[in-house]
């Protein structure tokens, strides 16, 4: 368990008394004494709390959303009306690249990050991830990697070459400035926190479950989470391979995708989406796990069909290895292969199916409950199956042959990632915001930015089916009256609608920023259960304390809060209350450990994940820089391997508490 | 009961302590690592522009010897393991140092080589060929010298006594890594070196 002792204000060790003075670390590592601070920047800075963590994760998130959100907006005032003035045809493919870019990785996945981490461990009953320190550690790679991405936009101009980032495309003749410099480095960076994310979970969830809870009791989003980081521990190596090939050519004139030199374009769209397809599941599965979480509690019943939730999403995490290809149809691989990745992609919708029939039938004969968070599920359920439905279409590679590189794909992924993803994340927000900040979203805000949301959304992405049937190719930056079309199939008119859509759609999501001011200010707390909750991330205050839990539950069912509070009736067979929330809680505090050790904060994550933008910007600007920063990496990692993960009381001066710290944490 | 649950080292859920289970989870992703830089070469081994085919420039038996000086020190970390089991603290560190030892003998022999290949006129962008040879010969080089860093500074480090958490478990991950790094040396060797174009 990655519980250690901290003797440090704040931390629960009930033999203290109130008003400790204040402490002083005493020992060094690699020059550097632990941070004391726990409260104000500094506990935030260098903290290693998972919750924090998923907070800072979650906000790092929310911002890249609104600036991949005004991305996509100027994408859509160029598009609203033929010959577009808002951007020049440079500023337009770079505007497409980053919006792309920015949503992807550094918006919903970090999103998903920050979910998984602030309540994985709570799900499963834990105080902590497995490695707290690496856990901090991913969290500044992310932000850094976001900050190189994006430094391109005041140096010189940022990537273009569209997200999946084609060779030769991205070849130093096609893409002369720096942007798919900063593209590769910054996201080999956002990379490690995905790699050091996915080994962090992983090993959470297999070691760290609370007595009792098999891995068939754990909670689903806890499940589609392993399953996501499985996905990313074997996606994220074959990224970064394709991410240093690109480098070594654009920085050091390999010749890997040189096709003068006689390279092979196809190898660099292999390694992507080999990377691609199942990071397509990475960014969806997260927002499954929220809806399998939101659908029972709002239609008072349990999961319908909890085994195939979970195994379908296993399935996927297979499958989804072995349907790459079907990015790739219109270039040229041969009948058998596409033959083989066409009816693997067919296969893969059964399992998807699977789940949306077992969300329909656990809503079937429900209580259902029409809150804020279950109507973006059900909008996730009905959007996600729209977008479901054309990307079958793309199964069949003949049709995909014409639809390739139309408006059509970008109706089908926006359905899939806007109406699957994003409304599944934004469902996650309004049920778990009690949680997190002990104080409710505006649920009457809440249907507004719901509604707004829907209509937008639908608005936005609807006409770009007809934009893509009608021909209308993705990436350019005009269209022209005089090839517009037309009666229904004008796509003067659909252009519009769908930019007038995109417009309903920031209104809806400024909607959700301003709930998230009042809320901010209203001084209304929370109940302690406020949806009559099922999981045990609720079976604590609200937010949690920083120890989680006063005492490890033993958990005997699936949705073991929701059995403590209710007991079926022997006569009727009907659940009838036997505890309120506040019993159970009181029940876990009468048993509460008496010696709860926490992990220390440190130091060293922050200053480990600082070296690394030094590294991308020297291997651009100047080599000598490049080896500062390789210095500063060697010197926090000396420092992290000194310092142990478990403080002891030498570590600082007085007062020291009672007992001895013993830890396995090796963060 | 509540002292036991969160003072117990090894009470996880699978048994395996949680450094053990993301060392195996780490190597998993790097077998793709490597396995993305080994597809990139195996497509373009044959592509050699108007530079020297691989024929012409790898020397068998010099690459043979020092694969198997590598392959040696995977004995001498299993020695180095077993005397950690043993708390035998001197024993632990002389074999740290020879399994160092001989890994950058390798790492020396690679620098050999590959200047060598550079004098006979492969450069890393004469061909594909040439580009991808060493980058792929290289990330294995860089994980070998990651290796050697880490057990001449765990030596270091535990001469000032200062190893943190459990001394034979940290020995026993270093070597995790360093014979991962052998065994993916043993499958580039084959591929690379042995099998003819």
């Amino acid at each position: 368990m990655a519980i250690i002792e901290r003797p440090a204000p704040g931390i629960i060790v009930p033999a203290l008394p109130a008003g400790t003075p204040a402490i002083t670390p005493s020992r060094t590592f690699g020059a550097l004494k632990r941070p004391v601070a726990s409260t104000g920047w500094k506990s935030w800075l260098f903290t290693v709390d998972h919750k924090k963590l998923g907070l800072m994760y979650g906000a790092t998130a929310m911002f890249f959303f609104i600036v991949g959100g005004l991305e996509a907006v100027l994408i859509r005032l160029q598009l609203a009306a033929p010959e577009g003035k808002v951007l020049n045809a440079d500023l337009y493919n770079q505007m497409f690249t980053m919006h792309a870019t920015t949503m992807v990785f550094l918006f919903v996945m970090p999103m998903a990050a920050g979910f998984a981490n602030y309540f994985v461990p709570l799900q499963i009953g834990a105080r902590d991830v497995a490695f707290p320190r690496i856990n901090a550690f991913g969290f500044w790679c992310l932000l850094a990697g976001g900050i190189v991405v994006n430094l391109a936009w005041f140096l010189g101009g940022a990537a273009d070459g569209g997200w999946f980032m084609y060779a030769p495309n991205s070849g130093p003749v096609f893409s002369p400035s720096r942007g798919v410099d900063f593209w590769t480095l910054g996201l080999q960076i956002a990379g490690i926190a995905s790699l050091t994310g996915a080994i962090n979970l992983i090993v959470t969830v297999l070691n760290m479950r609370a007595p009792g809870m098999t891995l068939m009791k754990m909670p689903v989003f806890t499940w589609l989470i392993t399953v996501v980081q499985f996905l990313l521990l074997f996606a994220i190596p074959v990224i970064t391979v394709a991410l240093f090939l690109l480098t070594f050519q654009r920085s050091f004139g390999a010749q890997f995708f040189d096709v003068a030199a006689g390279a092979d374009p196809l190898l660099w769209q292999h390694l992507f989406w080999i990377f691609g397809h199942p990071e397509v599941y990475v960014l969806i599965l997260p927002s499954f796990g929220i809806v399998s979480e939101v659908l029972p509690v709002f239609s008072r019943k349990p999961l319908f069909g909890y085994p195939f939730v979970v195994f379908s999403g296993a399935a996927i995490g297979f499958v989804g290895w072995g349907v790459w290809a079907h990015h790739m149809f219109a270039s040229g691989l041969g009948p058998v292969s596409v033959a083989v990745f066409s009816v693997a992609t067919m296969a893969i919708a059964v399992p998807t199916g699977v789940k949306i029939i077992n969300w329909t039938l656990t809503m079937w004969g429900g209580k259902l409950v029409f809150s804020t968070a279950m109507k973006f599920s059900v909008g996730l359920i009905v959007l996600f199956t729209i977008g479901g439905l054309s990307g079958v279409t793309h199964s069949v590679a003949p049709s995909d042959t014409q639809q390739t590189d139309t408006y059509y794909i970008v109706a089908h992924f926006h359905y899939v990632l806007f109406g699957g993803a994003i409304f599944g994340l934004f469902s996650g927000f309004y049920y778990w915001w009690p949680k997190m900040f002990g104080k409710m979203l505006n649920e009457r805000l809440g249907s507004w930015n719901f509604w707004f949301m829907v209509i937008g959304m639908n608005m936005t992405f609807g006409p770009m089916h007809i934009l893509g049937l009608q021909g209308q190719p993705r990436r350019m930056y005009q269209w022209t009256e005089a090839r517009a079309g037309e009666g229904f199939f004008n796509i003067a008119f659909w252009n519009l609608v769908a930019s007038i859509g995109s417009l309903v759609l920031t209104f809806g999501i400024l909607l959700f920023l301003i709930n998230i001011v009042i809320t901010a200010r209203s001084k209304v707390r929370a109940p302690l259960d406020p949806w009559n909750a099922r999981s045990l991330e609720w079976m604590t205050s609200s937010p949690p304390k920083e120890h989680n839990f006063d005492s490890i539950p033993h958990v005997h069912h699936l949705d073991e809060f929701f059995h403590r509070k209710y007991e079926e009736d022997p006569v009727t067979h009907t659940m009838r209350e036997v505890a309120t929330a506040e019993q159970v809680l009181a029940e876990l505090e009468r048993n509460a450990d008496t010696n709860i050790h926490m992990p220390s904060p440190s130091y060293w994550p922050l200053v480990l994940a600082a070296g690394l933008p030094i590294v991308s910007l020297g291997i651009l600007y100047s080599i000598p820089v490049a080896i500062a920063g390789g210095l500063v990496i060697l010197y926090a990692v000396y420092g992290w391997a000194l310092e142990p993960s478990v403080a002891v009381e030498g570590d600082y001066e007085e007062p020291s508490s009672n007992g001895h710290a013993v830890g396995t944490t090796h963060g | 009961m509540a002292e036991t649950t969160t003072h117990d080292a090894h009470a996880t859920s699978t048994g395996l302590s949680n450094v053990k289970l993301g060392m195996w989870l780490f190597l998993g992703s790097e077998c793709l690592l490597f396995g993305g830089l080994i597809s990139t070469y195996m497509l373009y081994r044959g592509r050699v522009s108007d530079g020297p085919t691989p024929e012409q420039i790898y020397d068998i038996p010099f690459t043979s010897v020092s694969s198997f000086v590598l392959l040696m020190s995977s004995l001498t970390m299993v020695l180095a393991v077993s005397a950690a089991h043993k708390r035998d603290d001197r024993g632990t560190n002389l074999w740290l140092t020879v399994t160092a030892l001989l890994g950058a003998t390798f790492v020396g022999g690679q620098v050999y080589e590959f200047t060598a290949f550079y004098n006979e006129g492969l450069g890393f962008t004469t061909s594909l060929f040439g580009s991808s040879f060493y980058t792929l010969t290289g990330f294995h080089g860089v994980h070998v010298t990651v290796g050697i860093i880490m057990l001449l500074a765990f030596v270091a480090i535990n001469k000032r006594s200062r190893v943190p958490g459990s001394k034979s478990e940290t020995v026993e991950m270093i070597g995790l890594y360093w014979h991962f790094v052998d065994i993916v040396w043993i499958i580039i060797f084959t591929l690379v070196y042995l099998i003819p174009v």
